[in-house]
């Protein structure tokens, strides 16, 4: 009953915080999976008067999709302010400064990444409608306009699709000519959809933004419309009509007004640049988990350093093998030297490959083993001869890296890697074995090490799996969970099931 | 697949890891591994208690000794050389008598002293203890085992294996060397498995590599239907060893002496499951029986004639 509630509180923390990170943060789930980010750019110019300069360009703001981070100002010599909630719901940049004479130019740059983020957007009230009502014929045209669309739609959806049909056609009908004037603009169509829409009682606002695109220099503004509804902002394509927003529209500034101001300068020209940027996910995952939940990522492998984390990446396999091990000693029943000298023979095959590890792990144990029965003779104590059976495996590694690399063989030369200790220690059992239970049982049990060895180093080069125990440590709490489960496996195994068949023949 | 082991737990035959899970793991406590993985510790704790085994000469601890060893040796004709921690049967000498200075074994062959003090480093040096630890040699007398055994048996000494669980034999069976074994009593090298009903001490039908056999391989014999002479004496020793030594579940190995009976030779914290196959019969029935009634049972005599009575009529 204790087994059970510690496997199950195991399995739990470890899985929920696994999809924790993996839904919520995006940790990615597939080694080296890659996501897109931005870089985009505001260039900001004018030519200042030689009097006090004050330049304010708003700043776009996190959505739903998109982050915003790594914010950047270039100015040299302005003071700098920036609030993240004017008036109208906006962030703001403001440069300032005494005097300044000539062309002038400030940059702002920042990282845009795509996250699925849970911050609230900001609740605003609907707002005062900022524009001025419409009179006279304007309001004829805007109430029959409305009228119609009333009568051809059914809820919100369907009235702003409506509504942005109409206002888009090639040939608009007079009202709509009339609301919209001479220049069709897109953003002065979206601008007269908010005018109609609050007229009609339902306020909505302008939202003005870029596409993120692969490359762009001087990306053109696109105006999206947002339409307040049961305390919420609903988006909608200005041109479809359709709910909803494209995944690369990033939001800039909310409201009819210019980009940026300026008092005491003019021709203040503002150009964005956008510009794609990709990079390994697990990076942007941490960046992203560093804004939502700083905890995880302070207190994770990857605030180790390098080398150390290269250290964990093969460390953390071995619970991996641990596991695989005890499924297959205790569910298939399969001898091995030792408990877990199969991991460690896996993790030397990493060195080597895995078919010319076989190979040299055979070659060194053989010849490791025939000298050990030669010191046999010499009726060595313990520690002097596992010692000289150590100095005899380091001397045959070295002639054997010696000739491989005289025969050409590049190979060999990775033996040298070959963690002699593992090899000293399974000549050693090897041998213990062979003089107690006999050769056979010896050559059984070196082969079910080799063949544990080898599946466990297949499955522990499986880039997929080093991935999830390292980025998923929390995984290993499941494996734990999984393993004391295996510690209460007190049914058969599956060679005792051939052990045993005689008993079942003989039975009625 | 699924069948196969549906059918086995019906029967009841206990799997390693159940053995190891609900039977030695619970009832056998690790510090009393000691007492029976080391013979000479369990032979000193046996005679403290009175209990027949084989009569102990000496006992070689360091290489030095060696050189003392012909005087020991003077006084006896016959004796056995094995190590203290050997399982397996492996490292045991058998001398059965001389020759001018040569010593005499079992199976005929000769031995020089100084190829004897050979054989003793090399057990000295651990080459046959569990791990290669050093290791004592034992030196004691050699069994003359009874003729009971001797038509169904090649060479060697047959021994007797009762599992003891809470001081209650559960399970038994003879060991009989072949010719394949090298005269060893160990199944897997090859030694045929008989089991023994424990209500009569008869042997039942024998095993040999997983097949029934009626004959001994080698000597033709026909091997079922033996009767153990003084069973209840062998039963109360095993069953004694309960108390001996605290381990719930234990083998005990025993062999008959012509002269003196049944003697207890070692036992063992972690005894093997090929006895099921012996006797044709898994052992869970009989252990959750135990289980059940072993506190009711106070006596060695209480103990004994409940197996007698009930441990056997299970099957």
């Amino acid at each position: 009953m204790h087994l059970f509630i510690l496997v199950l509180g195991l399995t739990a923390g470890g899985s929920g915080l696994f999809l924790y990170k993996a839904l919520v943060l995006n940790f990615p789930l597939i080694p080296r999976a890659r996501t897109n980010l931005w870089n985009v750019e505001a260039r900001v110019t004018f030519i200042a008067r030689n009097r006090p300069v004050k330049v304010s360009l708003y700043l776009p703001r996190n959505s739903k999709r998109l982050v915003i981070m790594d914010e950047n100002f270039i100015s040299r010599g302005y003071g700098l302010t920036t609030t993240n909630q004017t008036q109208d719901g906006n962030r703001q940049a403001v440069w300032s400064k005494r005097k300044a004479r000539g062309q002038q130019s400030l940059y702002y740059s920042s990282v845009v990444r795509q996250a699925e983020v849970k911050e609230p957007v900001a609740r605003l009230k609907p707002p005062d409608t900022e524009f001025p009502k419409f009179e006279g014929p304007y309001l004829e045209a805007a109430e029959s306009l409305i009228a119609e669309i009333r009568e051809q739609s059914a809820d919100l959806d369907s009235l702003v699709a409506e509504l942005m049909k109409r206002l888009n056609k090639p040939q608009p009908d007079s009202n709509v000519a009339l609301l919209i004037g001479k220049q069709a603009l897109p953003a002065k169509k979206v601008e007269v959809a908010v005018r109609v829409l609050s007229h009609a009682g339902i306020p909505g606002r302008v939202v003005q933004g870029i596409r993120l695109v692969q490359q762009k220099r001087d990306a053109p503004l696109l105006q999206w419309l947002e339409v307040h509804h049961g305390n919420v902002w609903k988006s909608y394509d200005p041109v479809t009509g359709e709910a909803g927003v494209s995944d690369d529209y990033l939001a800039w500034w909310r409201g009819t007004d210019p980009m940026g101001n300026i008092k005491g300068g003019n021709k203040l020209r503002i150009e964005i640049a956008v510009s794609l940027n990709q990079e390994a996910a697990i990076s942007s995952a941490i960046e992203r988990g560093r804004i939502v939940s700083p905890f995880f990522v302070d207190f994770s492998l990857f605030s180790l350093p390098i080398q150390t984390q290269a250290v964990y990446r093969v460390l953390l396999l071995v619970p991996v093998g641990a596991f695989l091990l005890v499924v297959f000693r205790n569910v298939i029943g399969v001898k091995t030297f030792g408990t877990f000298m199969p991991i460690l023979i896996a993790l030397a095959f990493r060195e080597t490959q895995l078919l010319w590890g076989i190979v040299l792990f055979s070659l060194v144990v053989a010849l490791g083993l025939s000298i050990r029965f030669y010191l046999d003779r010499l009726k060595l104590i313990l520690a002097p001869r596992l010692g000289s059976v150590l100095i005899v495996v380091v001397l045959l590694m070295a002639s054997l890296s010696v000739v491989t690399h005289h025969l050409g063989l590049e190979r060999g030369l990775s033996v040298a890697l070959f963690p002699m200790v593992i090899l000293t220690m399974t000549i050693e059992r090897m041998s213990i074995v062979w003089e107690e239970r006999g050769a056979s049982e010896a050559l059984q049990q070196g082969a079910g090490s080799l063949v544990i060895a080898a599946i466990a180093y297949l499955i522990m080069t499986v880039s997929y799996v080093e991935h999830l125990a390292f980025v998923f440590p929390e995984l290993l709490l499941v494996l734990l969970a999984g393993t004391l489960l295996l510690g209460r496996y007190t049914g058969y195994r599956l060679l005792e099931l051939h052990r045993f068949k005689a008993l079942v023949k003989e039975q009625p | 697949m699924f069948g196969l082991a549906k059918q086995l737990a019906e029967i009841g035959v206990l799997g390693l890891n159940r053995r190891n899970a609900e039977y030695t793991l619970k009832y056998n406590k690790r510090r009393l591994y000691p007492l029976v993985d080391d013979k000479l510790c369990t032979k000193q704790l046996a005679e403290e208690a009175r209990m027949a085994v084989p009569e102990l000469y000496g006992v070689v601890e360091a290489a030095y000794q060696i050189r003392h060893l012909p005087e020991v040796l003077k006084q006896h004709t016959d004796f056995v050389i094995k190590p203290a921690r050997g399982s397996g049967g492996e490292g045991i000498l058998a001398i059965s008598g001389r020759l001018k200075e040569m010593y005499r074994q079992t199976n005929g062959a000769l031995m020089s002293q100084e190829e004897l003090n050979h054989h003793i480093l090399n057990v000295l040096s651990g080459i046959y203890s569990l791990g290669g630890q050093p290791d004592k040699v034992l030196i004691e007398s050699l069994v003359r085992f009874d003729p009971l055994f001797e038509e169904v048996s090649y060479q060697g000494v047959p021994d007797i294996r009762i599992i003891v669980f809470l001081g209650i034999p559960t399970m038994a069976m003879v060991r009989l060397p072949t010719r394949m074994s090298g005269g060893k009593a160990n199944l897997h090298q090859g030694a045929i498995g008989a089991g023994i009903d424990i209500g009569t001490g008869k042997t039942l039908m024998a095993v040999w590599r997983n097949d029934i056999v009626e004959e001994h391989p080698d000597t033709g014999n026909k091997i079922a239907g033996l009767k153990i002479p003084g069973w209840e004496t062998l039963l109360e020793l095993a069953a004694r060893c309960y108390d001996l030594t605290g381990l719930g579940y234990q083998g005990v190995d025993i062999v008959l002496d012509k002269g003196k009976g049944p003697l207890i030779l070692e036992l063992n914290a972690r005894p093997g499951l090929n006895i099921q196959i012996a006797n044709r019969a898994g052992l869970l029935p009989r252990l959750k029986l135990v289980e059940k009634n072993h506190k009711k049972l106070a006596s060695v005599a209480e103990r004994v004639s409940f197996a007698k009575e009930h441990v056997s009529t299970l099957s």
